[in-house]
């Protein structure tokens, strides 16, 4: 079976039965994806599937030949991370650092979701083209990824701090107008 | 006899000799208990870069040539034998290396048991896979190891297994009338009477009696218990995922009949601990099937397998008395109850540890029981104890307060100790009114309606409560730490210490470069490894201060080594080490800041490119001569919907006198975590048993609800931030006080909101409507 994981072309003989995560972890040693319950309940699984968010856990590896994964391992490297990445350090989203691919992976998917205007189960408008991420609709979208830590402070405000333009590009502020 | 009864045992014999004349409260404070160049900064995780970017490689992680994969089943009866076990299915199956059951497993010792033998991390001293007797429902009886971990769980699934079932204990109510005290409550006494409570609450002005309930619980870490093992010879090694290297050496050791010498434990990220991360089962069967297959072995629990395999936070029914005068006072204080525990285990839930130390009474009946049940161990589980004794204590003291229409707030002032009320003993630092006046401005409590149920905004019922949390100071003996200092003015500091998100990594490196007068990027501490100097268990909020005093001994040993080397050439010549300190990458005297030297300077002129120096802290006096606790107050503000029942916390402070914070940025984080688990706790999490079956019915992450995201409002935490003079660096470890108090605060300001008091946990929407 070929697979394209972080733009890399892999092959590999697999059981049928083989989960995407087990690929990832246990034949691909790309262990930046982890499993926190195998049943899809935890999110801690959570990759970029063309980049739509799954969890790697319910998908078995045979159904997603060919199309291309983004992994943590993908998003960035410890030298040059993704935006998201610094400020879920920035904002101390994280303590044992479990839970953290799976969120990161899945709030890159999230906001694409909400840029299509996916509602979620507290969007008031339905019809929009984009949703507004407030702070009750990161907290409800991101409902899926459990953190036992107790991050969830900082996961949202890191979130909100990636969404924010980057203080170089915001437009600058004069003097008067603080 | 416990390891803090130990503890205490060794306090008594040594320190009359290590400090001969002096009581321990004589001792001087720690000379960094100020100190504020590194300490108190809020320095960014040093192990996050790895974390984000999904580097950070946990226990079954670790890629090993020849790995192969276990599986494992579990028994389905609580109580019996095994009668039929049918292997030949499974042992047919594609990839199947061995199918090992109690009928072909190795000859083990029995492992020691965690709090009872000082070698023990085992949570559960039962033989493991060593016959046919069953002990409870979900323990394991087969295992399986295969090319695959689909095949081995396959395999798994064709064991054919009956079983002859036995009448078990199950029943929580049925076994109350035989409960019976435990010998010792973690080294304390299991009863205090003080006077007669009974006599006092019977005749107070003001009276509460009440009974409160909360069920078990499961720590749910996100990473699941998992070992990747392998022998080399007669040596194992363990990548392990623990909160005791040490003692899981220990214990393997003891298993196996080889020495300590011969295992080697290695756990540098453990994604999440809790008091879970002991020694269970799995441990033992991966090393034994690995020796049998002669290959590396990895056993990663299902997270089915984490709830039948390992245990969680135990049941309990508790009762509360008070009885006040006319003035506010108490004139008695009965908290007594009973916990479920098992016969092969040590772990009695302390729910009756607050009471001991929160309130000034005139009398005090305080006494807690056990009955013994057939289940998974229960085990140690964030603040065990105090998490759901302050729910019964603080949701009485609320209800005394509405008894006497007095403010919550202002009932516990006037309920405020001068000294222990139990013990005696003066309180290291308590403070407890300060964080109570802070925590109250920051909330805006003077603006809380009391009047039950009288702020609405349409179906939603408004609410405010507040309760008291503490936790204990515990600092473990016997923690060892090396210095490393290198001539470049680089050191690193090792002790096998844990990361499970506290932060260790980086605060261990901080306090350590403020010792040595270190930048902090000049300093690496390394931990996670039972090769490094012995350290001491990741439990009772002990660590920080475990490893605080450790790395001051080792520090003390390295001054006077750097002040031989320096010979008569130096600065610093003649000095003595009392009167130097560490500052600017070298060493100063105190009385005149230009005679110094650097690290770098005095290792070259001596030719060395390293030194080193190892120590153990001194044993931890400091909790004989005084009364050491963390303490807070906790604001809780909450919707409960009129019609569904539904709560949902909408605003919380946290108020907290914890010592001083070594980083204000992990410590946040560490405050909000316990206040998180609470809110699960508080409204959620309950491990189902079936008492007829002795199984457990939730063991899923889609059926144990832990709080998500949308459950979590912005957790606004303060801290005092008042030295203790009493502990190294003036701190106090703060990983559990955060879940203490916030199961009452929740139910206080659900009563505030609806005017029911619920007294069960969790306060589910049932019990609201």
């Amino acid at each position: 079976m070929r697979f394209i994981i972080n733009g890399q072309s892999v092959e590999r003989a697999l059981d049928a039965r083989t989960s995407l995560l087990d690929l990832l972890r246990d034949h691909l040693h790309l262990t930046g994806t982890k499993k926190g319950c195998n049943q899809g309940a935890c999110g801690a699984c959570t990759v970029l599937v063309e980049g739509e968010r799954i969890n790697a856990c319910l998908a078995l590896a045979v159904q997603y030949q060919e199309r291309p994964i983004t992994t943590i391992e993908g998003l960035g490297e410890e030298v040059a991370l993704h935006p998201l990445q610094r400020a879920f350090i920035e904002h101390d989203g994280f303590q044992c650092g479990y839970c953290t691919p799976g969120q990161i992976c899945s709030a890159v998917g999230m906001m694409a979701e909400a840029g299509r205007g996916v509602p979620s189960a507290v969007t008031a408008d339905l019809d929009g083209d984009s949703v507004d991420l407030t702070h009750d609709e990161l907290r409800e979208r991101m409902s899926g990824n459990l953190c036992r830590c107790g991050a969830h402070n900082g996961i949202i405000e890191a979130i909100q701090a990636a969404m924010a333009p980057a203080p170089a590009q915001a437009a600058p502020v004069k003097e008067d107008a603080r | 006899m416990s390891l803090i009864r130990d503890a205490i045992d060794a306090v008594r014999r040594l320190v009359p000799e290590a400090l001969p004349g002096a009581l321990p409260s004589e001792a001087p404070p720690d000379p960094l208990i100020d100190a504020r160049r590194v300490i108190g900064t809020p320095l960014s995780r040093v192990d996050g870069p790895l974390k984000v970017a999904g580097k950070a490689r946990f226990a079954a992680e670790v890629p090993l040539d020849g790995l192969v994969y276990a599986a494992l089943r579990y028994s389905a009866v609580a109580r019996g034998r095994i009668a039929v076990l049918d292997t030949a299915a499974a042992e047919a199956a594609p990839g199947v290396l061995l199918v090992m059951t109690h009928r072909n497993a190795p000859r083990l010792s029995p492992p020691p048991l965690m709090m009872a033998d000082p070698r023990g991390a085992a949570a559960s001293s039962l033989p493991v896979m060593q016959d046919a007797t069953i002990r409870w429902n979900g323990e394991p009886v087969a295992l399986v190891v295969a090319a695959t971990q689909e095949q081995a769980e396959h395999a798994a699934s064709l064991i054919r297994i009956d079983y002859e079932a036995e009448a078990a204990a199950l029943s929580f109510d049925a076994a109350k009338p035989h409960a019976a005290p435990p010998g010792d409550i973690l080294g304390e006494p299991t009863t205090i009477k003080v006077g007669d409570a009974e006599a006092a609450v019977a005749g107070a002005a003001f009276r509460v009696d009440r009974i409160y309930r909360t069920p078990r619980h499961n720590h749910c870490a996100i990473e699941p218990h998992a070992v990747t093992v392998a022998w080399e010879g007669d040596s194992l090694t363990i990548h392990d995922a623990t909160q005791m290297v040490h003692l899981t050496r220990s214990t393997m050791a003891a298993v196996f009949g080889i020495a300590e010498e011969q295992v080697r434990v290695l756990s540098p990220f453990v994604g999440g601990g809790f008091g879970n991360k002991a020694v269970w089962n799995h441990h033992v069967l991966a090393a034994a099937a690995a020796r049998m297959v002669n290959r590396p072995v990895r056993l990663a629990l299902s997270r089915e397998g984490v709830f039948r395999a390992t245990g969680g936070r135990t049941l309990t029914e508790q009762r509360v008395a008070l009885g006040a005068k006319a003035d506010g006072t108490l004139a008695g204080l009965i908290h007594s109850g009973v916990t479920g525990i098992t016969s092969h285990n040590q772990c009695p839930e302390q729910f009756s540890f607050p009471a001991r130390h929160l309130y000034a009474a005139d009398s005090f009946l305080i006494t807690q029981s056990a009955v013994e049940l057939d289940m998974v161990a229960n085990t140690f589980m964030r603040a065990p104890g105090e998490s759901i004794g302050t729910f019964a204590l603080e949701s009485a003291i609320d209800e005394l307060a509405e008894t006497m229409g007095l403010d919550p707030v202002e009932l516990r002032r006037r309920l405020e100790p001068e000294r222990d009320p139990t013990s005696g003993l003066a309180f290291s630092s308590r403070h407890l009114v300060e964080a109570y006046r802070r925590g109250a401005e920051r909330f805006g409590w003077d603006r809380r309606n009391p009047t039950p149920r009288a702020r609405r905004d349409g179906d939603w019922l408004i609410g405010q409560g507040v309760a008291t949390a503490t936790y204990p100071y515990y600092r473990m003996p016997g923690g060892e730490a090396r210095i490393r200092l290198r001539a470049d003015g680089h050191a690193v500091v090792q002790m096998a210490a844990h990361e499970m998100g506290m932060g260790t990594a980086t605060v261990q490196a901080q306090q350590a470069a403020e010792r040595l007068g270190l930048p902090v990027e000049r300093v690496t501490f390394e931990y996670g490894d039972s090769a490094l100097p012995r350290g001491t268990l990741a439990g009772g909020s002990s660590q920080s201060a475990s490893i605080a005093a450790a790395v001051a001994a080792a520090q003390a040993v390295l001054v006077e080594q750097l002040l031989r080397l320096a010979g008569n050439d130096s600065p610093l010549a003649g000095l003595k080490p009392a009167e130097v300190e560490a500052r600017d990458g070298g060493l100063c005297y105190r009385d005149d800041p230009r005679r110094c030297e650097s690290y770098a300077s005095i290792l070259r002129r001596a030719g060395q490119d390293e030194l080193v120096a190892e120590a153990a802290a001194p044993p931890p006096a400091e909790t004989q001569a005084y009364s050491m606790h963390s303490y807070g107050a906790q604001f809780c503000e909450l919707r409960v919907n009129a019609v569904t029942g539904e709560t949902r916390v909408t605003r919380w402070v946290g108020s907290f006198n914890t010592g001083r914070i070594l980083n204000p940025k992990t410590a946040a984080s560490q405050f909000r975590g316990g206040i998180i688990m609470g809110l699960g706790l508080a409204l959620t999490e309950e491990t189902l048993f079936d008492e007829r079956t002795g199984r457990i019915m939730n063991p899923s992450l889609a059926d144990y609800h832990v709080p998500v995201h949308l459950d979590v409002p912005e957790i606004d935490v303060i801290w005092n931030d008042i030295p203790d003079p009493h502990s190294p660096l003036g701190l106090h470890g703060i990983g559990e006080i955060g879940i203490t108090g916030v199961g009452a605060a929740v139910a206080n300001a659900v009563h505030n909101a609806t005017g029911i008091r619920v007294r069960e946990l969790p306060i589910t929407l049932d019990k609201l409507l």
